[in-house]
């Protein structure tokens, strides 16, 4: 288990230095800060100063060894949008309201896909599968940025019902639905597909032959076996989430989240705020990953992890 | 060690399947019993309906299968229909009847070791603690043959061999102590050293246990040293019962001989496996007379007009020749030991096979 968990942050590190490199080029090629940073009417000269206090009047590959060196120091310069501030205080201070955003919001999908899965594999093509079926369709067709505002439309602008914004936990509700609800028809039918294929597998009807009862074939073996795929997209629900979905969410809800810092630093050409956040991101789903190993590992013995 | 008074009788049991392409009837009017302690083997090739008969057995028939006729009772008790017939599985499923099944590799469930596949059986039945359920688990698995039970009993399938897998299945199937044990297939999926053991444990249980078996297959072979009688089965239909030494001296249904021909045999030099010739028929539309006709050297008209019932057939002991065309004909009630067949035919069938 040491083994194979310094083997996967070897890997993981090689992913982040991956991810930020590539960072790194995109980021000098979306255009000159300095003109985003001084005003219209700044003049050359104080353009060159500024550039050169910058750094980005040495060559790219400077840039990126001093950019490297820091970063292993986990200093990743300051912001040039919100002036003079440590960029990594600065998605720390927003980290929260995503994590809180997808945290809720998965958890919200775990509870809901597994026994809505589950009930439809039951008595597949009956009413209620096909009912349940549908809903996932719908559920999983639906576009986040479009399921929000009519969210928003319904919840806040006609009845009232909640503000949206930062606020209080009750200001979570809608944003962690909207974030939810694609991938509670996606795992839904995974949970069911895969819930169909266990309960019409040999062990299940040699298992009714011990005379092992119907909820225990369903809950404990049929469930257990068909959480083995289910992890596998639950875990890159929540990647997915982690790394794209709450940024179209917390822009529709103004939720003061990493995805809305996120797309603030793209507007503004803030490199160092954009490199800090992408780092950040691909730290947690690097993490994200080895929890889903280890909980492979734990669901089914078959997986050898060394 | 015979019991004449059957603990299982099977009455004109009758399975449909409903399929899209239209109900398959797969059993079609099947009956035997079997007594304590007996040995039933029952044999036919694949899609003569075998298995579901087994299933019957254990009120494992669900939709799309449906019992459309006919009766199981397990001493006495219906377990088909009847106000208490739920109850009457409940108990009987796992714990009077128990079952093996063909797959050793894919009947245990893989994310569970299989020592708590064991003590989940116990507990279910017997209300025994987890610590004694256990202990029990590590003998049962003694029992069967398995080494270090101790250890095994923490081990996932996954690190066992198939026969140790159906050592397993069958501790399981032992575990609550079953008056009878139906075995579908035990061997198929196992190679020929690890069949030969299996069934040797089979057969020792048997032994010691006073154990009913219903021993399913298609290979001939392996039913001629374990059982005390062969059901031989058709297209749904038993089309011969009969102590196993007579059915293999003289079959008397002409499928019985022509599967007894197609079982190679290692004393008898041939240049090429016998196949029977033919296919058989489709069950959705099963033909109106007996369904080997078409299939039958000995075949003729009556038999693709009628269905041939199973009747008692009684041999004349040591006559061999002409005139024994009147040896078929119906008693009033069969001893234990009697041989049935369903062919009109059964006489010259016999004839042939002792010339």
């Amino acid at each position: 288990m040491g083994r194979y968990l310094s083997q996967r942050l070897v890997q993981g590190l090689v992913v982040i230095l991956g991810v930020t490199t590539l960072v790194f080029v995109v980021t000098r090629m979306i255009g000159d800060p300095v003109n985003f940073i001084l005003p219209l009417s700044a003049s050359e000269e104080q353009r060159a100063a500024l550039r050169a206090d910058l750094g980005f009047d040495r060559s790219i590959l400077s840039q990126f060894w001093s950019f490297l060196s820091d970063a292993v120091r986990l200093d990743f310069g300051e912001s040039t949008y919100f002036r003079n501030e440590d960029a990594l205080g600065i998605v720390r201070r927003f980290l929260p309201k995503t994590l809180q955003l997808v945290v809720a919001g998965m958890i919200v999908a775990f509870v809901l896909s597994v026994p809505l899965g589950a009930i439809a594999a039951l008595r597949p093509g009956k009413l209620l599968d096909k009912f349940l079926v549908t809903l996932s369709l719908i559920g999983l067709a639906t576009p986040q940025f479009f399921l929000g505002q009519v969210i928003l439309l319904f919840t806040s602008v006609k009845f009232n019902l909640v503000q949206f914004g930062d606020g209080p936990w009750t200001h979570l509700i809608f944003p962690a639905l909207t974030l939810a609800l694609p991938a509670i028809g996606r795992l839904t039918m995974v949970v069911r597909s895969a819930m169909i294929d266990e309960l019409n597998s040999q062990y299940v009807k040699a298992a009714r032959a011990k005379g092992v009862s119907r909820r225990r074939i369903v809950g404990v073996h049929a469930l257990r076996n068909a959480a083995i795929p289910f992890v596998t997209l639950f875990g890159w629900e929540v990647i997915r989430a982690l790394a794209g979905y709450t940024l179209v969410v917390e822009a529709v809800f103004d939720w003061p989240g990493l995805g809305d810092l996120a797309i603030l630093s793209i507007r503004e050409r803030d490199f160092f705020l954009i490199q800090t956040i992408v780092f950040v991101v691909a730290v947690m789903v690097v993490l994200v990953n080895i929890v889903i190993d280890i909980a492979y590992k734990i669901i089914d013995p078959r997986v050898k992890i060394a | 060690m015979i019991d004449p008074t059957p603990v299982l009788e099977v009455e004109h049991l009758q399975i449909d399947f409903l399929t899209r392409r239209g109900t398959v009837h797969a059993v079609r009017d099947v009956s035997f019993t079997i007594g304590r302690g007996e040995t039933l083997g029952l044999v036919g090739e694949s899609g003569s309906g075998k298995s579901v008969t087994a299933q019957a057995l254990l009120g494992m028939i669900e939709l799309p299968g449906r019992i459309v006729g006919g009766d199981v009772r397990w001493k006495g008790e219906s377990l088909v229909r009847g106000p208490h017939v739920r109850r009457t599985i409940e108990r009987v499923r796992g714990q009077e009847i128990a079952m093996v099944f063909q797959d050793p590799m894919t009947s245990l469930d893989p994310v569970f070791t299989v020592g708590s596949q064991v003590v989940e059986v116990l507990r279910r039945h017997r209300r025994l603690s987890r610590k004694a359920a256990k202990a029990r688990a590590v003998e049962l698995l003694d029992i069967v043959g398995i080494a270090n039970p101790t250890e095994r009993i923490s081990q996932y399938p996954f690190e066992m061999s198939g026969g140790m897998r159906q050592r397993v299945l069958i501790a399981m199937a032992l575990a609550c102590e079953p008056e009878l044990l139906v075995a579908d297939e035990p061997t198929t999926a196992l190679d020929v050293t690890i069949q030969a053991q299996i069934l040797e444990l089979v057969a020792e249980l048997q032994q010691e246990l006073r154990l009913a078996v219903l021993l399913i297959t298609h290979d001939l072979g392996v039913v001629a040293g374990v059982c005390d009688r062969v059901a031989v089965m058709y297209a749904g239909k038993i089309v011969e019962d009969a102590p196993a030494a007579d059915l293999y001296a003289t079959p008397a249904h002409p499928y019985s001989a022509a599967l007894l021909r197609s079982t190679p045999r290692l004393d008898i030099v041939l240049d090429r496996l016998v196949a029977i010739e033919g296919a058989p028929p489709d069950l959705r539309r099963p033909p109106a007379g007996c369904a080997f006709a078409t299939r039958c050297p000995f075949a003729i008209d009556h038999c693709r007009e009628e269905q041939p019932r199973l009747e008692v057939f009684e041999p004349v002991p040591n006559a061999v020749g002409a005139g024994d065309a009147e040896t078929l004909e119906e008693l009033e009630q069969p001893a234990r030991t009697e041989r049935t067949v369903a062919c009109f035919r059964a006489a010259e069938v016999r004839e042939e096979v002792l010339s």
